[in-house]
């Protein structure tokens, strides 16, 4: 890794101004996933580029084909299932010519991803700091006492209080909001340039959600990571994304600019979502303070 | 509370119907007593005949202890609770189980196979405690494909198990369950959080024609807007305590505990929030402070 050591986060700093026309760090192209196992398609078509320092959010209910599309871009469809169509860039590379060893050295290193219950994640048995200072140990060679360092770091960066303590905790000891900062900490320990985070609030309560969200738009100022959000809230996405798209029984239904798709929305179950959002959305209350 | 009691709706001052349920000053603890800890402080709360008051809460803000202690199931170590008039707080398990039997309160949890018996079919379920009451069979089941018909579902479910139901049906026959005794109170606890979208907006629809039907209802859950969107009266619980109470359009449109503030803050609306994270970490250092 070369990379300067004196950087508080890993990951490289937010690039200057809007960063619309730099390069995509992630390409999905028309991507197609097959069920080997009954021949059949289950995602239909998925693209869209992901430049640093922007967000692109996929919404959508379960069995959409959102979280299969993050898993194929992670590399880790599960079994019998494969990309049968399109192409995948992860930073230039085309990954279907990836060896599982490259695979290996990517993973972490340049694309990393938090799920729903980060418990599940994490080893029970091991303090979650020494969980944090592994990843830094195999993915940047540090030494033993620079990664616990590093990995105290790393968790006073995803503003946890008195990060010491927390390093020698384990699981059962931490609130379900602080396991998913330990987690985000370890996803990004080895500097990735790319984060997917696949329903990663939506287990937590409204206002632990709202940190979260407010941690992951930080990073991706303050070190030009790339997020993909993933939530069947469209309002979550709404928080954070520069692009949406919205997926239904495997199919883009639409995509665009999330102001564009949430303020003119054109496919009928986009209306529909935006409809029982605001059914028993808090949108009606605040207007009625805004309207005098 | 940082506002004055309200005034419960369509009552005029002399002829105020009393509350069907009176909390005054509840304060429940847990644990032995070295390690003694207090889950609700002082709480006082007034529902009356037909409303539905909205509790919003978080985890650990002691939501789900109130729903407990109101339905008898953890003891107050303070305070009183008063259900139609009849002082509870400290009836033992056989007068707990004499109010239960009246069907005077009934209750709707989070997790729908939580009140409903896997083993028996959804008829079965809906009909029992008319059965206890000495109802005769056809008029209970008779009385068991009305209700259904209230929570929109086909009487072709009464042959079901709950196992053979989605998580949105069960949740409605649970629904149906709680008010097939008539009762005067329904304490309902996360009724909508296990549920999707669609599902979600339907048993808030149900629960609307409720509190139209006379009932009164208790509304448990950490989401602000589906209380909102459902409750006459709103009242928030932080740390064990009522920190702010008042119509929905008050609580939402003009919070004044910083705690109710940062939730209106944090709730994710359509319009995106960039600009609130300041404020929002102001609050949270108020809070913390």
């Amino acid at each position: 890794m070369t990379r300067p050591s004196a950087d508080l986060l890993p990951g490289r700093t937010a690039p200057a101004g809007p960063s619309a026309s730099a390069s995509p760090v992630l390409s999905v192209r028309d991507v197609r996933i097959t069920d080997r196992a009954s021949g059949r398609e289950i995602v239909h078509g998925v693209s869209f580029d992901l430049p640093p320092g922007r967000t692109v959010g996929i919404v959508g209910e379960s069995g959409s084909g959102k979280t299969l599309t993050c898993r194929a871009t992670l590399g880790i469809l599960p079994p019998h299932f494969e990309v049968s169509d399109g192409t995948i860039e992860i930073d230039g590379t085309d990954i279907s010519t990836l060896t599982p060893a490259r695979w290996t050295e990517l993973r972490g290193a340049t694309i990393s991803a938090v799920f729903q219950d980060p418990a599940s994640y994490l080893n029970p048995s091991v303090r979650v700091g020494a969980q944090i200072a592994e990843v830094l140990r195999v993915k940047r060679g540090l030494k033993r006492r620079e990664a616990r360092e590093r990995a105290v770091e790393l968790l006073r960066a995803v503003h946890l209080r008195d990060p010491e303590l927390v390093y020698a905790q384990y699981t059962y000891e931490l609130s379900g909001g602080m396991l998913q900062r330990v987690l985000i900490a370890a996803a990004i320990a080895a500097g990735p340039r790319i984060l997917i985070a696949d329903e990663a609030t939506t287990a937590l309560d409204v206002t632990v959600q709202a940190e979260i969200l407010d941690l992951l738009a930080d990073l991706r100022e303050r070190t030009g990571l790339a997020l993909v959000v993933v939530s069947h809230d469209l309002a979550v996405v709404a928080q954070l994304c520069d692009e949406v798209l919205v997926m239904r029984g495997g199919e883009v239904l639409e995509q665009g600019p999330t102001r564009t798709v949430l303020g003119a929305p054109r496919h009928d179950y986009t209306k529909l979502l935006i409809a029982e959002h605001e059914q028993y959305g808090l949108e009606k209350f605040l207007d009625l303070k805004e309207t005098p | 509370m940082t506002r004055p009691p309200h005034t419960p709706p369509a009552a005029g001052a002399e002829e105020n119907p009393p509350p069907v349920l009176e909390v005054t000053g509840l304060d429940v603890h847990y644990g032995p007593r070295r390690r003694r800890r207090q889950a609700l402080h002082g709480v006082s709360l007034s529902v009356a005949p037909a409303e539905t008051v909205g509790i919003i809460g978080e985890t650990g803000s002691g939501k789900s202890t109130l729903a407990r202690a109101v339905l008898g199931l953890v003891p107050a170590s303070a305070g009183s609770i008063l259900i139609d008039g009849e002082n509870v707080t400290a009836h033992r398990d056989r007068q707990w189980r004499a109010l239960r039997r009246r069907g005077v309160v009934q209750y709707v949890f989070q997790d729908p196979l939580r009140s409903l018996d896997p083993d028996l079919t959804i008829e079965d379920s809906l009909v029992e405690p008319l059965l206890v009451r000495g109802v005769a069979r056809q008029e209970a089941v008779g009385r068991a494909r009305t209700l259904l018909d209230r929570v929109r579902l086909s009487d072709g479910l009464l042959t079901r198990l709950p196992g053979e139901l989605s998580g949105g049906q069960r949740q409605r026959v649970a629904v149906a369950r709680a008010l097939i005794t008539e009762p005067r109170l329904v304490v309902l606890d996360e009724p909508v959080s296990a549920l999707d979208s669609a599902n979600r907006v339907q048993i808030l629809e149900i629960l609307k024609e409720l509190g139209a039907s006379g009932v009164a209802l208790v509304f448990i859950s950490h989401d602000l807007g589906s209380v909102a969107g459902v409750a006459d009266r709103v009242a928030v619980l932080y740390r064990g305590e009522l920190v702010e109470s008042g119509t929905a359009r008050d609580v939402v449109g003009s919070p004044r505990h910083a705690y109710t503030r940062l939730l209106v803050g944090s709730a994710p609306t359509l319009r995106g929030a960039r600009t609130d994270r300041a404020r929002r970490a102001e609050l949270r250092e108020l809070l913390d402070a």
